[in-house]
């Protein structure tokens, strides 16, 4: 058993070297080759590239080397080949995918501000972001 | 370690984790580390359709840290032993100090 040498993340040694998706605190996905993880979930990541979802579609950034600080890890996932084959997302250029995320950040907006107004209508005072640190998109 | 030992009992169980982001993953519980990390075999999310980048995912290591509860089925827990186990852990650090 891995355990005994390694108690902090035994279970990532498995994952090594495979590609993987890592999901940040911040929402950003990571794709990329695991090198090197420590008992935080430090992780080094090789040949990444970020991949933006928007609805259907996404778009791939290449972005390359990445050493992410533990605590900013929600989870990495392994890609199944045969599970990736069956989705019907559409992959876009990066300037289109760009453009699809800006637009969706300004509709939820927009809609985050209407619904702070009805509450400071109603003598409710909005809960903002950063308070909410801690919740991770 | 007592949680850690308690999560090692339901190893192979089912489980749903819910996520500090609202995600929620149903798998099967390959193993957890003294942290609390999960790993998550054979995984499917509620709602896939506001979490597209889960769907080509069949297994998963989530971090202790993000998770907000971990979801059971009643029939996998001993409440008793629990109990009883907690007690005992309580007695032993009283009985260190």
């Amino acid at each position: 058993m891995p355990h005994q040498y390694f108690p902090g993340s035994a279970s990532l040694l498995e994952e090594l070297d495979k590609k993987l998706m890592v999901v940040l605190r911040d929402g950003r996905k990571l794709i990329g080759f695991l090198r090197s993880f420590d008992q935080f979930a430090n992780l080094v990541l090789q040949d990444t590239i970020e991949r933006i979802y928007v609805g259907d579609a996404y778009g791939d950034i290449p972005r390359g080397i990445f050493l992410i600080r533990g605590e900013n890890v929600v989870l990495l996932g392994e890609i199944d080949l045969q599970k990736d084959a069956q989705t019907t997302l559409r992959q876009l250029p990066v300037e289109e995918i760009l453009v699809l995320q800006r637009e969706e950040q300004e509709r939820i907006e927009a809609q985050q501000k209407i619904q702070y107004k009805v509450m400071l209508d109603r003598g409710l005072q909005p809960v903002t972001d950063a308070l909410y640190e801690d919740t991770y998109s | 370690m007592l949680f850690y030992s308690f999560f090692k009992t339901l190893v192979d169980k089912e489980v749903v984790v819910e996520l500090k982001n609202d995600l929620c993953i149903t798998g099967t519980l390959h193993s957890v580390d003294q942290f609390l990390n999960i790993k998550l075999l054979d995984i499917s999310v509620a709602e896939p359709e506001k979490y597209p980048h889960m769907v080509s995912v069949k297994t998963c290591f989530i971090r202790g840290s993000v998770v907000r509860y971990v979801r059971l089925n009643p029939a996998f827990v001993d409440t008793e032993l629990l109990q009883d186990a907690s007690r005992r852990e309580a007695n032993n650090i009283k009985g260190a100090a």
